[in-house]
């Protein structure tokens, strides 16, 4: 039970890193770790083994998917980009581009991606999480490293624009 | 991107720079991409992203947990607010998919204004797919050997007759079953697993209308067939491949409307 409440706790700072990098939204994701670790919390008692962490990245990728899903249906609520904007020079300038190219990600593939590049999972631990074969994790990886190469490279599709 | 004779793959370019090869052949690639700038550059390209996205969000890791995060806030917090644990999950399940709706209900047109109780359950039964069908170790609560005792627990708790189908005929054997907070109520779970590590499952709950025919929804990977019959809803759900779930869907039925003639 101990055990269970400190690999928990141990998690929250990275489960923040993947939740940020998800939504992009310092606020939004808190509030998605919040709701995770309740989820977690109160299934403690279906718990009985296995990673700890990877269920935690488990029930926070379910749950930032019905967010999005409530978001799709509102079509007024998409200030993602101020794509006019000029681009800031200087470390920043980077940063907003990877962050804008992360937006432009398939969900799945967003997931994917995150998962092994920012938290360090296996190709397994992946497949676990997101309940599908390894193979589709590796084609969703290869898909969002070519979207995000072209993105970079300037082809930048036209992104989903909101008058 | 790679030449046809070559023999690296590009998917083991991808496993080489996420450190998923064992160590000779990481080498081997090593030496491979020496000899090949065009894809040196392109694996060059898959590092410097991984490093901006590490630059960019790997320090929110390192940031001291904010109070409303701690484990103990969570929990106070959770206690507070005093409902059962079952009734908000029921509720923010009913939620999302009123606001969100799954894409396969969407996708297929099939209604485009509000669910109905109906839709919910189906819902609710693939989240439950596909929450538990990856688990390994504990994807029940009650393992398949101890189906009569299952039967008669779901059944007390459902307030209906259940049946829990015998799938062995067509190669699938029941791993076992767990009660679930449902829409309406409990429902039962029954999870199914062939051979080859396929899982199917079962989801039954009481359901508003005495009868229904039946319907298909899929997602990208998984898809579900749904009914309702003797005002209980049943929710077949398996991985997205119609036919061979259609056959699955066909003998749960064939079995559950044999129970059903029995009764009456």
């Amino acid at each position: 039970m101990g055990t269970f409440r400190q690999n928990v706790e141990a998690t929250i700072p990275a489960l923040r890193r993947y939740a940020r990098a998800l939504t992009r939204d310092a606020d939004i994701a808190d509030d998605l770790v919040q709701d995770t670790l309740v989820r977690a919390l109160r299934s403690e008692h279906l718990f009985h083994g296995g990673d700890v962490r990877s269920w935690l990245y488990t029930i926070l990728t379910n749950l930032n998917r019905n967010r999005l899903r409530s978001l799709a249906r509102r079509p007024t609520l998409s200030p993602i980009e101020d794509n006019d904007a000029p681009d800031l020079a200087g470390p920043e300038a980077g940063g907003r581009d990877i962050e804008r190219a992360l937006a432009t990600l398939v969900e799945d593939q967003r997931n994917a991606l995150l998962l092994v590049v920012l938290e360090g999972l296996s190709y397994r631990e992946v497949a676990e999480v997101q309940g599908v074969p390894i193979g589709t994790v590796m084609s969703r990886l290869a898909r969002a490293r070519v979207q995000i190469k072209s993105y970079l490279d300037g082809e930048r599709p036209a992104l989903r624009r909101v008058k | 991107m790679i030449d046809r004779d070559s023999p690296v793959t590009e998917d083991e370019l991808h496993a080489y720079i996420d450190g998923e090869l064992p160590a000779d052949r990481k080498e081997a690639i090593a030496n491979w991409l020496a000899d090949h700038p065009e894809q040196a550059a392109l694996v060059a390209s898959w590092r410097a992203q991984a490093e901006g996205i590490r630059a960019r969000y790997g320090a929110v890791g390192e940031e001291p947990v904010p109070e409303r995060l701690k484990l103990e806030q969570v929990l106070n917090h959770d206690r507070k607010n005093g409902r059962s644990w079952a009734a908000t999950a029921a509720a923010a399940a009913i939620v999302a998919f009123v606001l969100g709706g799954g894409t396969g209900w969407v996708a297929r047109g099939a209604s485009a204004g509000a669910p109905t109780g109906f839709d919910v359950i189906a819902s609710e039964a693939l989240d439950a797919y596909k929450l538990y069908v990856v688990e390994v170790r504990h994807p029940v609560e009650v393992p398949g050997s101890e189906r009569a005792h299952m039967t008669q627990w779901l059944s007390k708790r459902l307030g209906e007759d259940l049946r829990i189908p015998d799938l062995q005929a067509i190669g699938l054997k029941l791993v076992g079953g767990r009660l679930l907070p449902g829409p309406t109520g409990a429902a039962a779970f029954y999870m199914y697993e062939s051979p080859s590590g396929e899982r199917f499952t079962i989801y039954c709950a009481k359901a508003g209308v005495p009868q229904t025919a039946m319907r298909y929804t899929s997602e990208e990977q998984f898809a579900a067939f749904y009914w309702v019959d003797d005002k209980i809803a049943y929710v077949v759900s398996g991985p997205a491949d119609r036919e061979r779930l259609e056959s699955v869907t066909k003998s749960v039925y064939e079995q559950i409307d044999k129970s059903a003639a029995k009764k009456s």
